[in-house]
């Protein structure tokens, strides 16, 4: 439930969001240079369809968000990303909605950003060692930090979503489990086969 | 159209297309705006019904759509179980210590028409969009080049990758792989993705490579064919009328 349909956010809410992708993605743009433009896309198509796996969690099953990933692998160039994947998501198989874009951005890019800044850091400075466990703090912080994010959105736009804001969280717990286990695994194969992709200081 | 099963269908020669993709982007966000807008139930039936309309108009296929309008439906029927014990108001009806106020039932029922309208509006008049005609109408619009660039190469690969992806899965399957909650599953998935992304990697630099092989030199056109005709600005405009109809009516009813 990381995408929040049109309709039920308050116009602050949706207008903080409007302006806070729009900042982020300033910032993402300029430090994009048209020679990575290449590298950058085929790695949003990856991540878009890496997202359609459906892992089993107990009896139900989740997709991924892969913010965390994001964040370590394309750094400030998952905020475009994560906006193409939504633009996307929500004109072609009606996930999500038009006006809340900016809202549902926000909350999985500020995650992905953070992610890519705490743990990037750390892996590049331990030259790759303990992938596992960084990639599955990664993956589970990625997931906790935009549930908190859409709960939030959702509370702060008026105080009657409040209960359902709080079941929302609580099925994010199902997702951040799943997430942490596969990112982790991905990670550590990334570092071994391609370790390119995420140890060049970018 | 993107090789992933969309909700889109194969067409030729729609009315639709005979419009700009801009003017069709401006008037699903022109409705969006005047829909989120709307508080009076009867102005939002009318608008759901403007929705539904334009789907069966633009050939959505039923039954997909119906399943998807459903998935979104899981916040949607969170809040239409919550609101109503939320909001203060007159008592519909009480389950022991808790007051269901009909005031909750019809915010309720406000968010559930506004965002089925709207995603039926927007799939069915920007969905049918070719993904490569939608990318030059956003950079028309004024999206940054970057941006578009980025949004169009993505169109592209996500079909590569998604074949690719299907190879990994298949050969999987051929193994007698299934999935389960256990460590095992979750090492093999986090191996699938790591292979699309190291694949994807790979690929990505043979792009560039052919790109500069053509002379790519830091600068990309866009083709494009969208031309805006007379009709479009009178559509914009009947269309930014009957918006604004409706946030009077939305006044004065």
């Amino acid at each position: 439930m990381a995408h929040i349909p049109d309709g039920v956010l308050s116009a602050p809410i949706l207008t903080t969001g409007a302006l806070v992708t729009a900042g982020l993605l300033v910032v993402a743009i300029r430090r994009l240079d048209y020679e990575r433009i290449p590298q950058a896309a085929v790695l949003t198509a990856a991540f878009f369809v890496a997202s359609l796996l459906s892992v089993p969690v107990g009896p139900s099953s989740v997709h991924l968000l892969l913010n965390g990933l994001m964040g370590l692998v394309l750094g400030w160039t998952a905020v475009p990303a994560i906006l193409v994947a939504l633009i996307m998501q929500s004109v072609f198989f009606g996930y999500g909605g038009l006006l809340v874009l900016g809202v549902n951005s926000m909350n999985i890019a500020l995650p992905a950003l953070a992610c890519g800044l705490i743990f990037g850091a750390a892996l590049r400075r331990n030259g790759g060692r303990r992938a596992l466990l960084l990639g599955t703090l990664s993956g589970g912080l990625g997931v906790i930090l935009s549930g908190l994010m859409v709960s939030a959105s959702l509370a702060l736009s008026s105080s009657d979503y409040l209960p359902a804001a709080q079941v929302v969280l609580a099925t994010y717990l199902p997702l951040t489990v799943a997430e942490a286990a596969v990112t982790g695994f991905t990670l550590a194969f990334i570092v071994k086969v391609a370790p390119e992709l995420i140890l060049e200081p970018r | 159209m993107l090789p992933l099963p969309t909700l889109t269908q194969e067409r030729e020669n729609h009315w639709l297309d005979r419009f700009d993709p801009r003017l069709r982007l401006l008037c699903a966000l022109l409705f969006a705006l005047t829909t989120v807008s709307l508080q009076q139930i009867p102005l939002l039936l009318g608008c759901l019904l403007t929705g539904l309309l334009l789907a069966w108009q633009s050939g959505l296929r039923a039954g997909p759509l119906a399943r998807r309008l459903l998935l979104l439906e899981s916040l949607m029927l969170l809040l239409l179980l919550t609101l109503p014990f939320t909001v203060a108001g007159e008592t519909w009806f009480s389950i022991g210590p808790l007051n269901a106020s009909g005031e909750g039932l019809q915010r309720a029922l406000q968010i559930l028409l506004r965002a089925n309208a709207i995603v039926l509006v927007l799939l069915s008049l920007v969905g049918t969009l070719e993904p490569v005609t939608l990318g030059h109408a956003l950079g028309q619009l004024g999206m940054p080049r970057k941006l578009v660039h980025l949004f169009l190469l993505s169109v592209r690969y996500i079909g590569v990758l998604f074949q690719e992806y299907r190879r990994l899965r298949m050969a999987m399957r051929a193994r007698a792989f299934v999935a389960g909650s256990n460590r095992h599953t979750w090492r093999s998935f986090g191996w699938l993705l790591g292979m699309l992304l190291v694949r994807s990697l790979e690929r990505s630099q043979r792009v560039l490579r052919a790109m500069k092989c053509r002379g790519f030199h830091d600068r990309l056109y866009l083709l494009s064919e969208n031309r805006w005709h007379s009709r479009d600005s009178l559509t914009l405009l009947l269309v930014a009328l009957g918006c604004t109809y409706l946030l009077i009516l939305e006044r004065t009813l």
